[in-house]
C-alpha cells in the first residue's frame, strides 16, 4: 500500500493538477475569509467552511478522475495487477493519497482561526468541528468519485459523472419534493430499487445466486412491511434521500450541532464505497 | 517452476484458452509461438495474474496464483505487449517523450526491478527497429542467465534464435512444444529435392527410384514446356547420387533444389489453415492432429471477426484522439 500511497501523491504534485486543485481550493476559502471575517467582521469562521463546501463539486471530481480510469488507456492496470499487491491495497494507496491533497487545505485554514483569534471571539470547538466536518465530507464525496473513475476508462467522463452526482447530491432537497410519497408509488419504486440493488450486487460479485437471494430477501422483506405498517413505506423515499444528502448533513455541524449520525453517515459511505471499489477492481480481471 | 494444469479462458461464448498444460522449467529461456489472437497474450495475463482463468490451475513455486496470489506474483516480473509507463512519473527524463523502443527497455527494467525469478516478456520486440530488437535479444540472452525467461512472439527467427524450449499456440492450443532441433526432426525426418529433368519423366522416376536411399518419388508434369519435375524424398542429401544416375541413364537434369523442412515451414504448418498448400511435407502424425483442430472452422470465423472488430476498435480510438 504504502507504494501505491506514494506514487500517487507524487502523481498528483508532478504534474499541476495538485497545486492548481491547492490554489483554486484556497483562493475560495480565503475570498470567503476576507469576506466573512475581514469585511463583516464576523467571528463565525465555521461559516467560511459551510460556504465553500459547493467548490468540492469541483475539487473532488477533478481529484478522483484520473485514479483508475487513465489506467486501462495506459496499459498500467495490468502493472498494478502483476504486481504482489492486494486490490485492496491499490485501493486504499490511491484514496489515501488523495486524502492528503484534500487534507493540505484543511490544514492551512485551520490556522487562519487561530490569527483571526487575537481580534475578536472565536468558538475553536465549532470551528475546528466544522474543519473536520469539511474533511470528512470531502472524503466521503472522494469515495464515491474513485468508485465513478473505476467504472469509466475516460477521464473526462469520470469527472463529468462525478460532477453531476455530486451536484444531484448537492440539490437533493429540492429535488426529493418532487418525488411522490403515495402508498402505491412508494411502493413501485421500491420495488425497483430492489431490482436495482439487485443488478448491482449482480454486477459487482458477479454471483447470480447471491444476488438473487439479495434480491427476494429484500423483496419479502418489503411485502411483510407493506402488510404489516403500511405507514412506513407511504413516504419513505423522500425520507431515505434526505438521510443519503451528504451536503445537507453538513450543515448541522456547521451551525454547532455535532451530529454522530452525520459522522457515522460520512464513515459508513466511505467504507461501503472503498469496498464497492476493491470489489470492482477485483472484477475487472474478468473483463 | 510454473506448472500450467488444464488452463482454460472464455471471453463470453469465445474460447481464447482452450486447456493448455505445460511446465516451465528453471533457468531456461522460453518461447511462445503463434499467430496473433492464438491465445499467448491470454496465457501470459493469466499466470501474471492480470486475468482470472474460466478454469484450470497456475502454479508458481508451489503457490497458486489465484489462492496464494502475493507469493506467487513475487516470483513474476512481467513486461505486457504495452510497456505499463505512468506517463506522469518523471523520473530523469519525460517518459512521455520517449519512443516506444526506450519505453520498453524502461518496461524491462520495470519488469527485473524486484529481482524476480521469473521474467516474462509479452511481445518484446515489437515496434522496435532491427538495432533494438538485436539489442533487446541480447538483453533476453542475459537475462536467461540468471531468470527463467517467458517470451511470447508472432517472429518465428526470434524465438528460434534466442529461445531454448518452443511452445507453438494456436487457437488457444498447444500444438507443439519442444526444442528447435527436436521440433524439426520429429516433425520433418526427410529432406526433399526437387528434380526439373527434360524428357520422359517414368524413366526418370524409374532411374531414381532404383536408388537405395530413395524413400518417394512423385511426378509432377503440369509444366507444358516439356519439362517435369520429381520430387524426390530420402533421409539426407542425395543430390551427388542423384546427379550419377542421371547421367548413367542419359537424363537431362535442368535443376535440381534442395528443401530441408525449416522450423518457419513447421510453424506455418501446425498453425495454418491452408493445410492442403502444404502437403507432401507434412508428418503423418502433426498431419492428424492438424486435420482435426481445423474441423473447428466456426472458431476460426469468430477469430477473424473478433480481429475485424479489434482493429475497427483500434482505428475509432486514433481517430478520437485525433480529434482531441
Amino acid at each position: 500500500m504504502g507504494a501505491v500511497f506514494k506514487k500517487e501523491l507524487r502523481g498528483y504534485f508532478t504534474g499541476l493538477t495538485g497545486y492548481i486543485l491547492l490554489a483554486v481550493m484556497l483562493v475560495m476559502m480565503g475570498i470567503y475569509a476576507m469576506i466573512y471575517c475581514l469585511s463583516y467582521q464576523y467571528s463565525a469562521f465555521e461559516f467560511v467552511y459551510g460556504n465553500t463546501v459547493f467548490v468540492l463539486m469541483l475539487f473532488v471530481p477533478i481529484l478522483t478522475m484520473r485514479m483508475f480510469a487513465e489506467e486501462k488507456k495506459q496499459g498500467t492496470d495490468r502493472l498494478l495487477y502483476s504486481l504482489p499487491l492486494k486490490m485492496s491495497d491499490i485501493v486504499l494507496g490511491k484514496y489515501f493519497a488523495s486524502l492528503v491533497v484534500l487534507g493540505i487545505p484543511c490544514f492551512f485554514t485551520g490556522i487562519y482561526p487561530i490569527i483571526l483569534s487575537k481580534f475578536g471571539n472565536i468558538n475553536f470547538k465549532v470551528v475546528y468541528a466544522a474543519m473536520l466536518g469539511f474533511f470528512l465530507l470531502g472524503a466521503a464525496l472522494t469515495a464515491v468519485c474513485m468508485f465513478i473513475s473505476l467504472l469509466t476508462e475516460n477521464q473526462i467522463i469520470a469527472a463529468i459523472v462525478s460532477f453531476v452526482v455530486l451536484l444531484l447530491n448537492y440539490f437533493m432537497n429540492n429535488l426529493t419534493n418532487y418525488i411522490p410519497s403515495t402508498l402505491f408509488a412508494s411502493t413501485v419504486i421500491l420495488i425497483l430499487l430492489v431490482i436495482v440493488v439487485g443488478l448491482i450486487v449482480w454486477a459487482v460479485t458477479n454471483n447470480a445466486v447471491l444476488a438473487d437471494i439479495v434480491s427476494i430477501v429484500l423483496l419479502l422483506a418489503l411485502i411483510a412491511i407493506r402488510l404489516i405498517k403500511a405507514e412506513l413505506i407511504q413516504g419513505i423515499l423522500p425520507k431515505i434521500l434526505n438521510k443519503i444528502e451528504l451536503f445537507e448533513q453538513y450543515f448541522n455541524i456547521v451551525y454547532g450541532s455535532l451530529d454522530i449520525s452525520t459522522v457515522v453517515l460520512y464513515c459508513s459511505t466511505i467504507v461501503l464505497f472503498c469496498f464497492l471499489s476493491v470489489q470492482v477492481l477485483e472484477r475487472k480481471r474478468w473483463a | 517452476m510454473i506448472e500450467v494444469r488444464n488452463l482454460t479462458r472464455k471471453y463470453g461464448d469465445y474460447t481464447a484458452v482452450n486447456s493448455i498444460s505445460f511446465t516451465i522449467e528453471d533457468g531456461r529461456i522460453y518461447g511462445f509461438l503463434g499467430p496473433n489472437g492464438a491465445g499467448k497474450s491470454t496465457t501470459m495475463n493469466i499466470i501474471t495474474g492480470c486475468l482470472a482463468a474460466t478454469s484450470g490451475t497456475v502454479t508458481v513455486n508451489g503457490s497458486d496464483i489465484f489462492d496464494e496470489p502475493i507469493k506467487a506474483k513475487k516470483c513474476i516480473g512481467y513486461l505486457p505487449e504495452i510497456p505499463p509507463l505512468y506517463p506522469d512519473m518523471t523520473p530523469l527524463e519525460y517518459i512521455k517523450k520517449l519512443s516506444k523502443g526506450y519505453k520498453q527497455r524502461v518496461g524491462i527494467a520495470q519488469a527485473i526491478l524486484g529481482d524476480p525469478q521469473v521474467v516474462i516478456l509479452d511481445e518484446p520486440t515489437v515496434g522496435l527497429d532491427p538495432k533494438q530488437i538485436v539489442e533487446i535479444r541480447n538483453l533476453i540472452r542475459e537475462l536467461g542467465e540468471k531468470h527463467t525467461v517467458i517470451l511470447s512472439s508472432h517472429i518465428l527467427p526470434e524465438v528460434s534464435e534466442v529461445c531454448d524450449e518452443i511452445i507453438i499456440i494456436s487457437n488457444g492450443e498447444i500444438v507443439a512444444s519442444d526444442t528447435a532441433e527436436n521440433l524439426i526432426s520429429q516433425f520433418n525426418p526427410s529432406t526433399i529435392t526437387d528434380v526439373v529433368i527434360k524428357g520422359d519423366a517414368d524413366a526418370a522416376a524409374n532411374a531414381v527410384a532404383e536408388l537405395d536411399e530413395v524413400k518417394e518419388v512423385e511426378i509432377d508434369d503440369s509444366a507444358n514446356d516439356g519439362t517435369a519435375k520429381l520430387v524426390i524424398t530420402s533421409d539426407d542429401d542425395i543430390r551427388e547420387k542423384l546427379a550419377e544416375a542421371f547421367v548413367k541413364n542419359g537424363i537431362l537434369a535442368i535443376s535440381m533444389n534442395l528443401s530441408k523442412a525449416s522450423l518457419e515451414d513447421i510453424f506455418l504448418e501446425v498453425t495454418s489453415e491452408n493445410l492442403h498448400m502444404l502437403t507432401g511435407k507434412t508428418g503423418s502424425q502433426n498431419s492428424i492432429a492438424s486435420s482435426a483442430k481445423y474441423e473447428e472452422t466456426e472458431t476460426v470465423d469468430n477469430v477473424d471477426e473478433i480481429q475485424k472488430d479489434a482493429v475497427n476498435e483500434l482505428y475509432e480510438e486514433t481517430s478520437e484522439e485525433g480529434d482531441e
